[in-house]
Parts: C-alpha cells; sequence; structure tokens
C-alpha cells in the first residue's frame, strides 16, 4: 500500500515520517500524475488558503475528488487538511474546499496562536488517552447525519469520519504520537 | 534548552513549504494572502525603503499591525528590534502569531537579544551560521531564518548562510565529545543543543530563508538547497506587478524543481526590484547581533 503526502505546503514530512514508522511506504504528492500510484492520501496541516490555491492551479482539486469518487481511495485531512476535505467553510477570506466530507468547518476559529494548544483526548478506537495540538485550529462547527465524531473536545468534535474521509483538527504528527494515523491506515 | 516553545515550532512546521511576504499596508496584505503567501510580516517600511531613507527603524504601529490583522486570515507576523524586550510585550499583547526579532530594524540592545523563553508567542531570529542559529534557538525561538542581506534584491547572502549553516552541521558529524564541548563552549550555548543537531544532521526548529529573494528562480534555488520556505520582503511590492510575482514566487516555492513550470511561472512579470551589488552597500544589516 503506497500512502500518498499532498506536499504542496505544510507539514509534510512530519506525517511522512508517521507513516513510514507504521510500515507504510509513502510518497508525495505535487502532481496530477502523483496521484496515479497512490491508494490513500493524507492532507497535511499548512494555510488552508495556499494549499487550496495550489490544489487549483495544479489540477490536483479536480483530479483528487474524481479519484475520490471513483472509489477505495481513503483521505485523511489534519487541521488544514480538514478545511480541505469540508463541503462549507466558514470565517473571513474562505478558501474553496474539495467538498468531500460533510461538515461545517470555521477557520482560525480559536483565535490567533495565543489560543494554541495542548491537550489529552479520548478517541473511540484507541485504548489510551492521546496527547494533541490545536494549532490555529478551525472548530467544526456541524457535521451531517453520516459523519460519526471519534473524538470531542468539550462539545466540539475534532475528529471525524464520513466513510473512507478522516478529519482532525488537531495534529499528533508533530509529536510523534502514531495511534490516529494508524486508525486512518485501519479504515 | 528546558524552555522550547513547542506549540510555535509547530505553527512554523505548518508555514513549511510556504512564502511568507513582507506587507506595509492592509491592501498589500490582501494581495498577499490572494496570491498564496503562509504568512504575512507587517511592517511600515519595507527593508529597501529602511535603506534609502535611513533613520532608526522601529516596531510598526500598533495600528497598523492591527489593520493587517483584520484583513487577513493567514497569521500575521511583525518585527521587533533585536533585543526590545519592551516592543515584544507590545506584539505580543496584540496576539500576533510570530515576533522576528529583526537585524532589519536597528538594533536596540548592544550586548543581548530578547529571552524569548518568556513569550508565548513564538519568535523567529536570524542567523548568518550554525552558532548564531543555536544561540537565537536557546534564547527560545521557534524558528530560524538566514539574514541573507535585506532590502538589496541580491539572493548572494542568503546562499551564504544557508550553505554555511548546513556545511557547518555536516562538519559537526564528524566529531566526538571534546570538540562538540570545546564548540559549544566557544558558541556559548549549551552541548547537549549541538548534540541534538549532530544527530538530527539538522537544526532543532523549522528553517526559511530570507534577505535579497526577488525572482521565482531566486525561492527555487534556495528550496533545492535545502530551505524549508521562503521570507520575500521588498521583492514582491518593489515590482513592477506585484500580485503576479508573489503567486509566482508561491508556485516556485511549491514547485522548486519543475524546470518547465519555473520558466512559465518567471515569464512576463515585469521589472523585478532593483537589486545592488553587497560590496557598495553603505549599511550592512547581517552583522547586526551578536
Amino acid at each position: 500500500m503506497i500512502v500518498g503526502v499532498l506536499a504542496l505546503q505544510g507539514d509534510v514530512s512530519e506525517h511522512r515520517k508517521i507513516l513510514e514508522q507504521l510500515g507504510a511506504e509513502v510518497s508525495e504528492v505535487r502532481t496530477v500524475e502523483d496521484l496515479q500510484n497512490i491508494d490513500r492520501l493524507v492532507i497535511p496541516g499548512g494555510e488552508s488558503t495556499a494549499i487550496t490555491k495550489l490544489l487549483a492551479s495544479t489540477g490536483l482539486d479536480i483530479a483528487i475528488v474524481k479519484k475520490y469518487r471513483a472509489g477505495d481511495f481513503p483521505i485523511f485531512g489534519t487541521c488544514a487538511g480538514a478545511i480541505v476535505l469540508a463541503k462549507t467553510v466558514l470565517g473571513k477570506n474562505a478558501p474553496i474546499p474539495l467538498g468531500l466530507l460533510d461538515i461545517t468547518i470555521d477557520r482560525n476559529a480559536y483565535g490567533s496562536q495565543h489560543q494554541s494548544f495542548e491537550t489529552p483526548l479520548t478517541i473511540t478506537g484507541i485504548k489510551r488517552p492521546v496527547t494533541v495540538r490545536f494549532i490555529r485550529a478551525p472548530k467544526i462547527s456541524s457535521v451531517g447525519k453520516k459523519v460519526e465524531i471519534l473524538a470531542s473536545d468539550g462539545a466540539l468534535p475534532v475528529l471525524v469520519r464520513e466513510g473512507n474521509l478522516l478529519a482532525a483538527t488537531f495534529h499528533t504528527e508533530v509529536t510523534g504520537e502514531t495511534a490516529v494515523h494508524q486508525l486512518f491506515l485501519d479504515l | 534548552m528546558t524552555n522550547r516553545n513547542t506549540l510555535g515550532e509547530d505553527l512554523a512546521k505548518m508555514l513549511k513549504g510556504g512564502v511568507i511576504m513582507d506587507v506595509v499596508t492592509a491592501d498589500q496584505a490582501r494581495i498577499a494572502e490572494h496570491a498564496g503567501a503562509v504568512a504575512v510580516m507587517a511592517l511600515e517600511r519595507v527593508p529597501s525603503d529602511i535603506r534609502k531613507e535611513g533613520g532608526v527603524a522601529r516596531m510598526s504601529d500598533p495600528l497598523l499591525i492591527k489593520e493587517i490583522q483584520a484583513a487577513v486570515s493567514i497569521p500575521v507576523m511583525a518585527k521587533v528590534r533585536i533585543g526590545h524586550t519592551a516592543e515584544a510585550m507590545i506584539l505580543e499583547s496584540l496576539q500576533v502569531d510570530f515576533i522576528d526579532e529583526s537585524e532589519v530594524l536597528t538594533p536596540a540592545d548592544p550586548f543581548a537579544h530578547i529571552v524569548k523563553t518568556q513569550f508565548k508567542t513564538p519568535f523567529v531570529c536570524g542567523a548568518t551560521n550554525l552558532g548564531e542559529a543555536l544561540r537565537r534557538i536557546n534564547e527560545g525561538a521557534a524558528m530560524i531564518r538566514t539574514k541573507g542581506e535585506a532590502g538589496t534584491g541580491n539572493v548572494v547572502e542568503a546562499v551564504r548562510h544557508l550553505k554555511m549553516i548546513n556545511k557547518e552541521i555536516a562538519e559537526l558529524a564528524h566529531w566526538q565529545g571534546p570538540k562538540l564541548r570545546e564548540y559549544a563552549t566557544a558558541e556559548r550555548v549549551p552541548v547537549e543543543l549541538v548534540e541534538l543537531v549532530r544527530a538530527a544532521g539538522r537544526l532543532p526548529v523549522v528553517t526559511f530563508v530570507a534577505g535579497g529573494i526577488a525572482t521565482p528562480a531566486d525561492a527555487a534555488l534556495l528550496m533545492q538547497m535545502g530551505a524549508e520556505g521562503v521570507f520575500v520582503g521588498s521583492g514582491i511590492f518593489k515590482s513592477a506587478d506585484p500580485a503576479k510575482r508573489a503567486a509566482a514566487i508561491v508556485q516556485a516555492t511549491t514547485h522548486f524543481t519543475d524546470a518547465a513550470l519555473l520558466a512559465e511561472v518567471s515569464e512576463g512579470l515585469g521589472e523585478a526590484m532593483v537589486g545592488q551589488e553587497i560590496e557598495t552597500l553603505s549599511l550592512v544589516m547581517q552583522g547586526r547581533g551578536i
């Protein structure tokens, strides 16, 4: 199984390292051609405005949606990646997302870097608490009927799944934590 | 080494592969965001104007920073003078996302840099070599950038500093205990930090390049040399068509090995900023700081 990591911008090498630790073969995706041989895709953290522009300029936006709709192509988005996957994005200067995952997400809803934080989370499917970091994170303000909430921080859903799509508003790739990526590889 | 700003280091990781652009107005900030910048650096004068106009260059007016924060959704950075802890406190209270303790502004303290560990706001600092980078990280910097020579449109100093840092990191691999301790003492940093760099073969924080980057090809060159992202100061808004050049530099930073794409985005950008030979400069900014 080859896992692609979208490498247009963001914390690509951190995801790569975790996936390799879990035994996956990893390939970086910068062009439509890079998409051909991969079985899964991770959309990393970064700036969603920059990533969506680069998705559009490369034609990867259309190609990813097409490959996803053809079936058997799980995608995991973290933070900016969750925004990219969403159906609806709220907030100032909101980017145009791929519109695959039935959630409404509010960019930078916690505020600036001052509101970034680390916290332990209880995650469905993972037996122990997992330490995660929210970095200028978005908030998922509503989820569709078919979306399963795998973890919440207070009342806010922070890890959600809809079929083959997994989205986290937090990061574990920056701490060396592998459990959430394993959850993705098990989809 | 006990007080690393891990959340700040993580924000720097999210900026990787991206372009951070100097802006002096809210309108420029919007252009930068629209072009695909991952962050903007809010300041009153870009480095080339600081060179031209002279005088003491200080932190920007908080009002300008607030206007820029209101205009964009991407992180907003702002500069303080080297060692000016009070300016940094002001920027922290404005909740900027990153503080650049910058040699582009006139230094405030000839003896010391800001003790950055006392701030929640992460800092990025300039460096010309490994020792300087390590001193800044030891003070709590969450991100390092080359100093280059700002406001010149001349990339040679950014290349020099990135290559110097990379070369010195490579040399560490051949050194053993006593020599590492000797180096740490000479550079006034804990040996544990030097050992960390030696083991990882890289700095423990994200490393961008800055200073003199003016074209998409400049950005690509430095990315090919191992830079993790690019700051562009005067290079964008002192050029003929800032929006187009900004978008082109963003493309070049992502697709830095794709020659055909680099050729395509370099085409018809209009005049680049006027460049300067380093030897002709009356003010050399890279020597500022200790």
